[in-house]
């Protein structure tokens, strides 16, 4: 009888395998990738042509921009929603809804001046795809400005540019010269009634200043420090005033945007991921390259087809960090099936971030990668915060330690437990971007720290919490049974 | 009695240890952020701009809201650094306070934060070898081995004897495709290689300027085996639009 249950049951779950639905089929298989030369926006990336205003203008820039400004604000900033152009800066927020705080209801009553900033502050290691717009299209990125100042109903834009970034300063600078000479800014923008101006502000070097908030505390001449949130940016920002903080690279879209249509931009990438996106790619790759590409193409097909591949072939690839620095980097095998954009890579705990690519291959002492990295975070945390300011520095302390081993393995799990401590306790992101990369490597490399400090326990002895040799204690004195001295030695988990 | 016996503790004229209050050593940051007058560097040397960085500050000045001079302050220090030969003194900051109408710790707070003013005295040419892991990965250390080892064992953060160069390990510039780079005043040099890096020294110990970019012979970021991408010429106005803007 029971028996028969069974069986019964057994049969019943394997029919619905069985049958056809023949009505249904699965949908066609898109492969994204492969952006034509027509479909890209940046065309003068390698800087191959002319930067100035003639060749902008020979490129199509500041094409009937009079036309645009007239649309009014709602209409672009319906086509930058229906877009579905998201910020380019890292954190991904639809652009079109931002720039639409700006215009809430009754705004025209506010009489506070309203600014755009752009943020060309870029830092990120691993980025660089704002420098080849800066020098090679300043002309895209200063209409840009225009046309998302009369989105927002800005009355000025002020670039923040990098400090660093000297020639790419002076192309910019040039290019709004240029374009004030022509009459496409100033009083009477483009011949449309609409008065814009555009300042660049050069920054002096501090990665932090790249936060929004902390970018308008240094244009308004102050250290870099973040500010809490609320108020926001489009509240109390720059001055007091209104602002929008966005980054160069979805400035410098808009117009082009507006040009071509919002549903041809959408009608690259995934859905929730449209549009085209610059990507550098840097690191072990035989060919490094910024190069702008469909939203969603395939990692892998991004550094086959760009890039001349992994230096040693695909085989020998170790892993590779999607999106600049702040976000976990991905083993092999994740490489294989991610799409670059923003939902396959959070599926897959990592990020888009910046679009920048991080390759490394088997030469690449993973641990040490990821040390250096802890190593720039405490550089550049500002300090404000306690959890960040200490925090950088104690995981920067413990990463050094474990590229050679030093360590006992107990403290990975102190490690992962302080980043944990750190991130989401601090007023910006820097101390969760200074947690990430360590728990992307713990994540998916802890094999290979654990080995380190087995091989250098066994070689070297024991080794305390902190770092101490146990061979240096003096044998007359008590050890606090906190530093771990007298654990057991923990071996290597079983290899599978 | 008692200011017998209070004398004989009194000490003598022989040296005593001085009391240690801590046994750890202390830590220097990288750069000291106290300001000590020195010969070279106390507020008595004046500072000011010259007519046409005047001319120049004026005009960044008038970027910015009037009740907000302040936020000239990091362009003016920027400018008042390269009139000093490449280093902020206590001068400047002074004179920029001065010139900004702010207390002279406002703009000391700016010179100290951000990383690009020194407040120190500088080498004629400023090397900045960039470290982090996409340049780490391409072998800047075996660069900045080179470049202190070309400049006679400097040590990074030192300038060299004749005071030509200043060595310094700075964070990402901004420049990963080109890994490794270095930048030497304002111009970043970019592919480098031990050889390479050799030669560009050599040239501004001699005091010239090579071409700035990469050494690898590619023009700027693209592809070096050849072009994937913007291979023709590119799209003109109009082409490609939406009717309403063709």
């Amino acid at each position: 009888m029971l028996k028969a249950t069974r069986v019964a049951r057994a049969t019943r779950s394997v029919r619905p395998a069985r049958r056809a639905f023949a009505t249904v089929q699965d949908p066609p298989v898109r492969h994204y990738g492969g952006l034509k030369d027509q479909d890209r926006i940046f065309t003068n990336v390698f800087s191959r042509h002319d930067h100035g205003i003639k060749g902008a203008l020979a490129r199509g820039d500041w094409h009937r921009t009079k036309d645009i400004i007239l649309k009014g604000d709602s209409w672009i900033i319906q086509t930058m929603k229906d877009s579905g152009l998201r910020g380019r800066g890292g954190a991904g927020f639809p652009s079109g809804l931002k720039w639409s705080f700006m215009n809430k209801p009754g705004w025209e009553n506010d009489k506070r001046p309203r600014y755009l900033v752009v943020n060309a502050d870029e830092g990120e290691p691993g980025t660089c795809k704002d420098r080849e717009i800066l020098r090679g299209d300043p002309h895209k990125l200063v209409e840009g400005c225009l046309v998302a100042g009369r989105a927002m109903n800005a009355t000025a834009a002020y670039i923040y540019i990098r400090g660093e970034f000297f020639q790419e300063a002076a192309h910019l600078q040039q290019a709004i010269t240029e374009a004030y000479k022509a009459g496409f800014l100033g009083k009477n923008a483009c011949g449309s009634g609409y008065g814009f101006d555009v300042y660049v502000h050069r920054g002096a070097g501090a990665y932090i200043c790249g936060e929004e908030t902390a970018l308008i505390e240094s244009i308004e001449g102050k250290q870099g420090k973040p500010r809490l949130k609320p108020p926001f940016p489009a509240d109390v920002g720059l001055f007091g005033c209104p602002t929008t903080v966005a980054n160069v690279e979805t400035v410098a879209v808009a117009p082009t945007i507006c040009r071509r249509g919002s549903s041809w931009f959408a009608g690259f990438g995934r859905e929730r991921n449209q549009g085209t996106k610059l990507f550098c790619i840097s690191g072990h790759v035989n060919n490094p390259v910024v190069v702008e590409e469909e939203m969603s193409i395939p990692l892998q097909d991004l550094i086959e087809k760009h890039c001349g591949g992994v230096i040693g072939g695909w085989d020998n690839l170790l892993g590779i960090i999607p999106g600049g620095c702040s976000v976990p980097v991905l083993p092999k095998p994740k490489c294989e099936e991610v799409l670059m954009d923003y939902d396959s890579l959070k599926d897959a705990q990592s990020g888009l971030g910046t679009g920048a690519v991080i390759v490394m291959n088997k030469s690449t002492d993973i641990v040490a990668a990821i040390a250096r990295f802890s190593q720039f975070y405490k550089h550049e945390s500002c300090g404000q915060c306690t959890p960040c300011r200490e925090g950088t520095t104690w995981m920067m302390n413990m990463m050094n330690r474990f590229v050679e081993g030093r360590g006992h393995q107990r403290e990975i799990d102190m490690l992962l437990e302080l980043t944990k401590q750190v991130e989401g306790r601090t007023i910006c992101a820097l101390g969760d971007a200074a947690a990430w990369p360590i728990q992307g490597l713990m994540r998916h490399f802890r094999p290979e720290v654990e080995k380190r400090i087995a091989d250098f326990r066994a070689r070297e002895g024991g080794v305390l919490f902190g770092g101490r040799f146990i061979r240096d204690v003096d044998p007359t004195l008590a050890i606090p049974d906190n530093l771990g001295g007298e654990l057991p030695e923990v071996g290597l988990p079983a290899q599978h | 009695m008692f200011a017998a016996r209070f004398a004989r503790r009194l000490p003598s004229n022989r040296p005593r240890p001085a009391r240690q209050i801590s046994t750890s050593v202390p830590r220097r940051s990288d750069a000291l952020f106290v300001h000590r007058d020195t010969t070279y560097n106390n507020p008595k040397i004046p500072f000011e701009f010259t007519a046409e960085n005047l001319k120049r500050a004026n005009e960044i000045i008038s970027h910015y809201p009037p009740q907000y001079k302040k936020a000239a302050v990091i362009p003016l220090l920027d400018l008042g650094q390269r009139q000093n030969k490449g280093w902020t003194s206590i001068s400047v900051m002074n004179y920029i306070a001065n010139m900004l109408e702010l207390a002279p710790m406002r703009v000391y707070e700016v010179a100290t934060f951000y990383t690009m003013f020194n407040r120190e005295p500088i080498g004629e040419n400023f090397v900045q070898v960039c470290t982090t892991t996409p340049c780490m990965l391409r072998g800047s250390t075996e660069i900045l081995d080179t470049v202190k080892s070309h400049l006679g064992g400097v040590k990074a953060g030192e300038t060299t004897k004749d005071g030509k160069f200043t060595v310094i390990e700075v964070e990402c510039q901004g420049a990963c495709s080109n890994a490794p780079m270095m930048v030497i005043n304002d111009d970043f040099y970019e592919d480098l290689t031990p050889a390479s890096t050799k030669t560009i020294l050599d040239a501004f110990s001699k005091g010239q300027k090579p071409k700035p970019g990469p050494q690898s012979g590619r023009h700027t970021i693209e592809n070096s085996a050849g072009l994937t991408s913007l291979t023709g010429k590119p799209y003109g106005p109009g082409e490609f639009c939406s009717p309403e803007f063709s």
